[in-house]
């Protein structure tokens, strides 16, 4: 038996330190952008903004784009909710408010994290220090994850969490793609181009997929591989194919587990039988804007039902 | 004022220190400060943390952890537990008394306006009999001592008492960075307190119990000052830990919102005051608990602990008639002496205390956490004057008592082994049958010289040993 209001807690948790870890990359693909490329620094910004879903807030806030404020207000901004240090917070006070339901590790990690990263972000990162301080929160959600993965009971309360992992890890993969949908497409990408490759490069580099790229690709990057690599390989950790398939593995166990099927195992389902029938080159005929925008709509679906038929609230 | 050291007298180690002292001689300062830091760092990773209200952001504190542990032997403490238990089943008759036939008013024991216009007093709890005819059903007796034979009880918490979480953590702590000292020293366990807590409360299941029990701890939530010790005891005793928000009644149980529907709760251990209990009974504003709870609550369909109404049990000015209420109960004298308390609702005695408030700790009837008292002794002329205007204008919203000479236990500071001054909670359980752990929590007051020991005032904690002999 496990309350609502946990279920809920844990699902945010994982959501939470999902979204910090995904930011962190991609602030890290931000800086490697701007160190290698000729391009304007203002512009690489506000597509990492862009693809952080940070973008408006950033400019309600601050109005222009320059690389230190875009810095700060994505790893420390309080008044930024997905900043790193204000997932951190949140992620920390739904693991307080649903620690009876996590392994000592787990919460301890968590509150380690915590401590550790409200102490590396307590002033603006300085330029020199910023690798630093992005491997810090990788490595502290690596290990919060670790103690999760290696401690945690597989029961229901797994299960929610990694709900909550899955879901957010989709939406942030599409949301990456989709903002840079416009260099994927064969009218405006063709082979050899250094910028194109720096693009393609930053996308993979933000969902540290660029060295396995390699491993299942050819060395030249490719609109359509790119395509089907994050979207629709099954082993890609990162992919929407691998997340759907996590999420339906989740759900079938509660679905076991309580003996009832409600709507939003038929959602998931749906979603990842139309991920299996899909092709890079369908996506690209069908437009990759359009197909993305529909995986992100159709992933909060998924989870507004997921909250409802367990009762979250 | 001369202080009862619990460790030396007179250059010599009194018996129950003398197996600790001769460990501690063998140690190295260094090291033991090295295990202080580690210990505060454990604190810190584990988040046994408290939030002070009133400081910005409802920052999360420490408890500082003193390594020195406080000792009784087991003679000791046997003493302490007899009184403890009589004065324990004492509260529970004169509770049960109180909210049925009041034989002690009748009997001119105590006065009626006590209990009458008693804000502790819950008029909605007449005639209302708990299941098992328990009504205070966890109690936190604070206990003092200034010497050889004599411990006083300084407070009957019979309401929501804190600190359990600390006695456990503690001794848990102590056991991490000393494993040979417990080789050494044969101390008696703790840790079963939440198993003993949750069979407590399972034996006192309501008459709409049918099956094991379900058991639910309902907390305030994380901003609450005690958060770590609710989530802390729902866990170590394998049960939910609610919010109000969780609950609703339905089909005439209190249930709670799981993700497969709503499950009723047999008993529930709460940690909200009265007041907020049922916003359809107590304050309408409360959204910390259930709408409708007390009407369940009355026709047996839950088992709430501590009941509503026991407050009228530990409050201040009842306080002062306890060995009367101990003696009315049980017949026999109280085996625990009471401190010695001029309530200032009497003229005589709201003179005595006026004339005397540079000697005198005075307290409010209601206070609790060492808020809004004045100790007489430390207090600046300003500060007594100050608090004489306040005691003139309500006079029977304070007791005074003499200043304890409170005794003393060595913490260890950058400079070795320095007396501090302590006071002792035990903890109780009361169904079946009564139940306490050997042992509580033993707080201390860090600053050199100073007698207020609660947290909230820079107080401290010390793992508790109860001797095995």
């Amino acid at each position: 038996m496990l309350l609502g209001r946990t279920a809920n807690g844990l699902y945010w948790m994982h959501r939470y330190i999902e979204r910090a870890e995904n930011i962190a990359r991609l602030v890290d693909t931000g800086l490697h952008v701007a160190l290698t490329s000729s391009s304007d620094q203002a512009d690489s910004w506000e597509s990492v903004l862009q693809s952080a879903g940070a973008a408006v807030a950033f400019r309600n806030r601050h109005g222009d784009v320059d690389p230190a404020s875009a810095i700060n207000f994505m790893l420390r901004d309080t008044a930024n909710g997905s900043s790193v240090l204000q997932c951190f917070e949140t992620a920390r006070s739904n693991g307080r408010m649903v620690r009876t339901a996590l392994t000592r590790e787990v919460w301890e990690n968590l509150n380690t994290a915590w401590m550790n990263l409200k102490a590396a972000l307590a002033n603006p990162v300085e330029e020199k220090k910023l690798p630093e301080v992005l491997s810090l929160i990788k490595r502290e959600s690596a290990l919060i994850r670790g103690a999760f993965v290696g401690t945690m009971l597989r029961d229901e309360r797994f299960d929610f969490a990694r709900l909550g992992t899955f879901i957010e890890r989709a939406d942030n993969t599409a949301r990456i793609l989709d903002v840079k949908y416009y260099v994927l497409l064969p009218a405006t990408s063709w082979v050899g181009s250094s910028l194109d490759n720096q693009q393609w490069e930053s996308i993979l580099r933000s969902v540290s997929a660029h060295r396995s790229y390699r491993w299942v690709y050819d060395v030249q990057y490719k609109p359509a591989n790119i395509i089907d690599f994050l979207v629709l390989n099954p082993r890609m950790p990162r992919s929407l194919a691998f997340c759907a398939t996590n999420i339906v593995d989740n759900l079938a166990y509660l679905e076991r587990d309580y003996a009832t099927r409600h709507a939003c195992h038929d959602t998931a389902d749906s979603m990842l039988a139309g991920l299996k029938s899909t092709t890079a080159a369908d996506i690209i005929d069908r437009g990759l804007h359009e197909f993305l925008i529909d995986c992100i709509s159709g992933n909060n679906k998924l989870g507004n039902e997921i909250a409802e038929s367990y009762r979250f609230y | 004022m001369t202080f009862f050291d619990e460790m030396r007298q007179d250059e010599t180690t009194r018996w129950p220190y003398q197996d600790f002292d001769r460990w501690f001689s063998r140690q190295m300062p260094d090291d033991l400060q090295r295990k202080m830091s580690d210990a505060e760092q454990v604190f810190r990773r584990t988040g046994i943390t408290f939030n002070v209200y009133g400081e910005a952001e409802a920052a999360e504190r420490l408890i500082p952890f003193d390594i020195v542990p406080r000792i009784l032997s087991g003679a000791e403490w046997r003493r302490l537990a007899q009184g403890i238990e009589q004065r324990v089943v004492a509260l529970n008759a004169f509770l049960d008394d109180i909210y049925n036939r009041q034989e002690i008013v009748k009997a001119g024991r105590i006065p009626v306006e006590l209990i009458s216009r008693n804000e502790a007093f819950l008029p909605e709890m007449l005639g209302v009999r708990p299941p098992g005819g328990v009504y205070t059903h966890i109690i936190g007796t604070d206990i003092v001592r200034t010497g050889e034979n004599d411990f006083f009880v300084l407070e009957d918490n019979a309401r929501t008492p804190s600190g359990v979480s600390y006695m456990l953590e503690n001794r848990e702590t102590m056991m991490q960075l000393f494993p040979e000292l417990f080789r050494e020293i044969r101390v008696r366990p703790v840790e079963n307190y939440p198993q003993l807590l949750r069979r407590s409360l399972e034996t006192v299941a309501p008459p709409a119990c049918d099956g094991p029990p379900t058991v639910a701890v309902l907390t305030p939530g994380i901003y609450n000052s005690a958060y770590f010790e609710h989530a802390f005891l729902a866990d170590q005793m394998g049960c939910e830990l609610v919010e109000g928000s969780d609950l609703r009644i339905e089909n005439g149980r209190v249930a709670m919102r799981t993700t497969a529907g709503y499950k009723p709760i047999d008993v529930l251990y709460r940690r909200v005051d009265d007041d907020f209990l049922d916003p359809l009974t107590f304050r309408p504003d409360s959204a910390l608990g259930v709408a409708g709870i007390m009407d369940v609550y009355r026709a047996g369909g839950i088992t709430i602990a501590n009941a509503p109404g026991t407050g009228i049990a530990d409050d201040k000015a009842i306080y002062s008639y306890m060995p009367e209420i101990v003696e009315f109960y049980t017949g026999r004298k109280a085996i625990l002496q009471n401190v010695p308390t001029w309530r200032c609702s009497e003229a005589d005695s709201l003179a005595y205390v006026l004339e005397h408030l540079s000697s005198l700790v005075v307290k409010e009837v209601h206070g609790s956490g060492g808020y809004g008292m004045l100790v007489g002794p430390a207090a600046s002329k300003k500060e007594r004057e100050a608090f004489a205007a306040k005691l003139k204008a309500r006079p029977g919203n304070y007791i005074a008592q003499p200043t304890l000479a409170l005794s003393t236990c060595p913490i260890l500071t950058g400079k070795g082994l320095a007396p501090r001054h302590v006071d002792l909670r035990p903890f109780v359980l009361v169904s079946d049958q009564v139940r306490i752990v050997p042992g509580g929590l033993t707080r201390v007051a860090l600053k050199e010289g100073s007698l207020v020991v609660n947290s909230s005032q820079g107080g401290g904690t010390k793992d508790t040993w109860v001797l095995d002999d």
